[in-house]
């Protein structure tokens, strides 16, 4: 029978969900790293016991950590994540140029088929690899040398490249986004890349349909279909039918268009969950109430999924990495809050129960299916 | 044998208690006792200071013998207090709280 494992990262350590395949009954393992801020673990989808975690503090930098047992016991790797050459300058708040800095490790991407290579997306916004568990990291510099770059600039939460999408039919294709310059694809395993915004249209950049500048918060991929892009911008929930070349939205009637995550349907590739949050400014859910939306068609048309979310009195959000859904059906869907809950649907969105409520704040949550 | 008290978050980090012992050969600096705790303790690497310009982290901060250590140079002379092993070197993260 398969069991499913949901990593949590938060404010203050790491947690290990687990539970078969019924997804009722829950055991919580943390939290490891106890008082540290992880901001991201997720495991190798060719060896799930094999898990990685990006830990970060503003007191001790970033720390990267490997486990081999699915997190029973961990050992450190590297964390040396150095720009190839002179980093250049990219815009600061004010206008002005500012030097390429490495921050943290916003996301680990593992390989699909090679659990010793993993990409890593890093705040100033560059992507890593390693080839040797993470031991060691190159970067591909071509994304930071891209000749937009020095006009990108950080939004309020820095200027991070936290969405890495591999394509499973192609593996040299390569999506990210970055915070707030928008989304990038390589066709050639981060040899080149070029940016892939046309159709976003965003009011806070002067030019509101630049080449770059849009503040894309995810963006999701059905394997079976990876033309198809889901993506939720800073405003606005958008689809690409031709691999990014263009994109239209598809907020249609949510509450609101704002949000970080967006995922999709292990089953079913037209079935798409956001998590709406009332403005940029009111950074929790509108009205009180966390809902779940989920179209059944591929975005415009959208359903509130309500039962077992609290409808009175909550006002938390759910940041860009705290989504997954697993392998099973029918689908189990995830999500973590700024309140510390942890939440699983084990019928596709229909119904939610709490899988732990009182955690520290919830940055990221990852699903493993493990046959 | 060099004494150094770490804070809490690093002592998980390498898996060690508050107290830890270096040796250091040559000049008792900031810069050999640091080298000589990430050699000791590789987890450590990065954590306290810059991996690659030596620079420290804004927020840990270096005492010792009563003295807050943190600007000095990193090739000047600990206390011989510290040399001998009669101090700590107190490696200090910047409170902060709310």
């Amino acid at each position: 029978m398969s069991e499913i494992r949901v990593l949590v990262g938060t404010r203050k350590g790491a947690f290990v969900l687990s539970s078969d395949a019924s997804r009722k009954t829950w055991k919580v393992e943390g939290p490891h790293f106890a008082g540290w801020e992880i901001f991201h673990v997720k495991g190798s989808p060719a060896a799930p016991e094999r898990l990685y975690a990006s830990q970060s503090s503003s007191w001790f930098g970033q720390v990267l950590h490997r486990s081999n047992d699915a997190g029973k016991t961990w050992e450190t790797v590297g964390n040396q994540f150095l720009y190839d050459g002179t980093p250049g300058t990219h815009k600061w708040y004010d206008g002005s140029p500012h030097p390429w800095e490495f921050k943290r490790v916003w996301h680990l991407e593992p390989s699909l088929d090679d659990p010793d290579k993993l990409y890593a997306g890093v705040e100033d916004a560059a992507l890593f690899e390693s080839a040797d568990g993470g031991s060691t990291w190159t970067e591909l510099p071509a994304l930071r040398e891209h000749k937009t770059a020095s006009e990108w600039a950080p939004g309020a939460g820095g200027m991070c490249l936290h969405t890495i999408v591999i394509d499973p039919s192609n593996k040299d294709r390569l999506f990210v986004a970055i915070s707030s310059a928008g989304t990038f694809r390589s066709d050639d395993a981060g040899k080149s890349w070029r940016p892939i915004n046309r159709g976003l249209r965003s009011n806070y950049i002067p030019d509101q349909d630049a080449e770059v500048g849009h503040c894309v918060h995810r963006i999701a991929m059905h394997p079976s279909r990876p033309n198809v892009l889901f993506m939720q911008k800073h405003w606005d929930v958008m689809r690409s039918d031709d691999g990014g070349e263009s994109w239209r939205e598809i907020s249609g009637n949510l509450p609101t268009d704002f949000g970080f995550v967006i995922d999709v349907n292990a089953n079913e590739p037209d079935t798409v969950y956001v998590v709406p949050i009332t403005s940029d400014s009111l950074h929790y859910v509108p009205d009180g109430k966390l809902r779940v939306y989920r179209s059944r068609t591929g975005g415009d048309d959208w359903e509130a999924l309500t039962k077992g979310l609290p409808q009175r009195d909550c006002y938390v959000n759910v940041l860009r990495d705290a989504m997954a859904v697993d392998g099973l059906d029918p689908c189990g869907v995830y999500f973590g809050t700024s309140g510390g809950q942890v939440y699983a649907s084990p019928d596709g969105g229909d119904s939610w129960t709490a899988i732990v409520r009182d955690l520290p704040a919830v940055l990221s949550v990852e699903a493993q299916t493990i046959p | 044998m060099i004494h150094v008290v770490l804070p809490a978050n690093l002592q998980t980090l390498a898996g060690v208690g508050r107290l830890v012992e270096v040796r250091v050969s040559g000049p008792v600096t900031q810069r050999s006792v640091l080298d000589a705790l990430e050699t000791g303790y590789p987890a450590l690497l990065g954590t306290m200071r810059d991996a690659v310009t030596k620079k420290r982290r804004p927020m840990i901060r270096f005492f010792a013998c009563e003295e807050d250590l943190s600007d000095e140079s990193l090739d000047a002379l600990l206390p011989d207090e510290v040399a001998s092993g009669k101090e700590p070197f107190l490696i200090i993260g910047a409170i902060a709280g709310g």
